[in-house]
């Protein structure tokens, strides 16, 4: 069954019911079990789970140790352009917000690469708004040839795209796709994407499959906590994850859960997740899929960043920016930001607190052959 | 009692193998090396990072080491065989343990895409040694092909489960002429000193040392397991006998006569 058949099979009052219903008791049972099942990541998540967040953080920090060691690998985002005809009523860069807009030349972008590489990142994430007018597929292909002198491992987070276009920019150099569905429920889904490609709530569902049937080795989806109902939006990611997990045996599968942050303009409906709701998110996100990579965004704090980093998080960003061109060129002061970024270390600092705990930071993990 | 271990023409000082995932800390890798006297060391080639600066893993094995480059990431043989080009290419050497992993939730080994990858290497003049499931009619088309030695796996890569194919791995040892090199799954020492009492030549471990409380002392633990076992293989071989020989035979009335 396609994943959006699976979804159906929900509905969020009764989600919403046996979340209530679950018995914190089953904890002990559910983290000495080998194989998960849908009901027990709803214990997980459930509100009787929070007295057991500590016997949950040591299950998920000897799993984490074991299937990855002590071990968190560095990438930093880039960002292309942030042209975008979308209308997402959280997001920095939408249509509307349409006065400081920046795509960079091909000339920029080696600029940026050469200043990133220097840093010893191997790693890179490229972003574009959506716009294929001002960032077409054949401009990210032709950053891709561009960046793949500097990189081993090139992921793009763009708009959905094409099986075809999928198999184009691997075929240039990509391995990895990240793209979030942003909120799994069709109503919120459709109340806060207003206008735009992005309204089309199943092709964007689909996108992470039609990537993997092109051939992606890494495949990051991820939900914007504060849209929904945090329990909820969850449990569809990891159910998510969990089906491309078994559906593509050969691909590696993350997971990202950013909290909303301020932008430009204001989005009143935030939903709070808290900090302890954040810890439960990544502690069952990791019992439920030992596997799966976790990245923790600079969204959050560095205090809170190093505080997570042993209940599952694998992958971390450094040195981040997210204005276009924010790495090498003075832009920042009159360019709108997607959001803001509150850890602002260097890839050297990062290094160096990972050491301080007994982490090693690893740039480089893939090539490319 | 001379010992000698030998892979292809290549003598070989230690029979204890060191992956180098996991560890928390680069420099460990040569401090449990050194403690250890560990000599056949793999890499992923997926980690070596020639150009940089303080960020090389093979900056931390030592040069008198054999370095044998992993195909970790290759899904199939093609992967495999570029893998291990570029590892030549890059200076380093001509080992290569061929890994073609297919399925990563478990981490198996796909055998089929590691016996094309064996072939063509092999006939390219690599010293090869596969990673498997241990299917016995798979190993010998891998040493027909030209594999230097066959390293099934004791349990599933990072299972910590243990030694739990002792009886396929035992008719291995009986039926294939190359050396037997348990790789990935052990957890604890005394499952080393299994495979080795049983007649492995090697062991390969990752896991179980990196993620130790105390990686160095825990590499020195499987060191002292290997030989300990090793010694107790020579010491129970009997030339051309394979069951043990009772101490008070049963049919021992027959020669009073």
């Amino acid at each position: 069954m396609e994943f959006r058949g699976i979804l159906k099979q929900y509905n969020a009052q009764d989600l919403k019911n046996k979340f209530n219903a679950v018995s914190a008791e089953k904890i002990k049972t559910i983290i000495s079990k080998d194989k998960l099942e849908s009901d027990d990541l709803l214990v997980l998540l459930s509100p009787q789970a929070e007295p057991y967040l500590e016997l949950m953080a040591q299950k998920a920090n000897q799993l984490t140790v074991q299937y990855f060691g002590k071990v968190i690998q560095l990438y930093t985002p880039l960002y292309l352009s942030n042209y975008c005809i979308n209308s997402c009523a959280y997001c920095g860069f939408k249509a509307e917000n349409s006065s400081q807009r920046k795509k960079l030349s091909l000339s920029e972008v080696k600029k940026e690469a050469e200043f990133i590489s220097a840093t010893g990142l191997k790693h890179i994430l490229i972003l574009t708004g959506d716009s294929r007018q001002m960032s077409p597929v054949s401009y990210i292909q032709q950053c891709v040839e561009i960046l793949k002198d500097y990189f081993s491992s090139i992921a793009i987070e763009t708009y959905a795209l094409s099986q075809e276009e999928y198999a184009q920019l691997i075929r240039a150099g990509i391995d990895g796709v990240t793209i979030y569905q942003e909120v799994y429920d069709r109503a919120v889904y459709a109340k806060v994407h207003l206008n735009g490609p992005k309204k089309d709530y199943d092709f964007r569902l689909d996108a992470a499959q039609r990537a993997l049937f092109a051939g992606i080795r890494t495949a990051n989806v991820g939900v914007l906590l504060g849209l929904n109902n945090w329990r909820e939006e969850v449990f569809f990611m990891a159910m998510h994850a969990g089906y491309l997990q078994e559906k593509f045996l050969s691909a590696e599968i993350g997971v990202s859960v950013p909290r909303i942050k301020p932008h430009l303009g204001d989005f009143a409906d935030i939903i709070p997740v808290s900090d302890k709701n954040l810890t439960q998110i990544i502690l069952a996100l990791r019992i439920f899929l030992p596997r799966a990579g976790i990245n923790l965004s600079t969204r959050e704090t560095a205090k809170l960043r190093d505080d997570l980093l042993a209940l599952g998080i694998t992958r971390i960003s450094a040195g981040s920016t997210t204005a276009v061109g924010g790495h090498t060129l003075n832009y920042e002061q009159n360019q709108d930001e997607q959001f803001q970024i509150s850890d602002k270390r260097d890839v050297a600092q990062i290094k160096q607190m990972l050491q301080q705990k007994q982490y090693q930071p690893v740039l480089k993990d893939w090539l490319r052959w | 009692m001379s010992d000698i271990f030998k892979i292809r023409d290549k003598q070989i000082k230690s029979r204890l193998f060191l992956g180098t995932g996991k560890f928390s800390d680069k420099r460990l890798v040569k401090l449990v090396i050194d403690a250890a006297k560990v000599d056949v060391v793999t890499v992923a080639l997926r980690r070596v990072d020639l150009e940089s600066q303080d960020e090389n893993i093979l900056d931390y094995i030592p040069e008198e080491c054999t370095l044998m480059p992993n195909t970790s990431g290759a899904r199939t043989a093609r992967e495999a065989i570029r893998i291990a080009r570029l590892a030549k290419a890059t200076g380093c050497g001509n080992w290569i343990k061929i890994e073609v992993i297919s399925d990563n939730q478990y981490l198996l080994p796909d055998n089929l895409e590691t016996l094309k990858a064996v072939e063509v290497l092999a006939a390219e003049g690599f010293v090869v040694l596969p990673y498997i499931s241990p299917d016995i009619s798979m190993a010998r088309r891998m040493v027909k092909a030209g594999a230097a030695a066959i390293m099934p796996l004791g349990s599933p890569i990072g299972s910590n489960r243990g030694f739990k194919t002792e009886e396929l791995v035992r008719i291995m040892i009986r039926q294939i002429k190359v050396p037997i090199i348990v790789d990935a799954g052990l957890a604890m020492p005394s499952q080393a000193a299994k495979c080795m009492e049983i007649g492995c030549a090697a062991v390969l471990v990752n896991t179980a040392i990196a993620t130790a409380q105390d990686p160095i002392n825990m590499a020195l633990a499987f060191s002292l397991a290997v030989e300990a076992g090793r010694k107790a293989y020579l010491s129970s071989k009997r030339p051309g006998i394979d069951f043990a020989q009772a101490s008070s035979p049963l049919t021992g009335f027959l020669t009073q006569e």
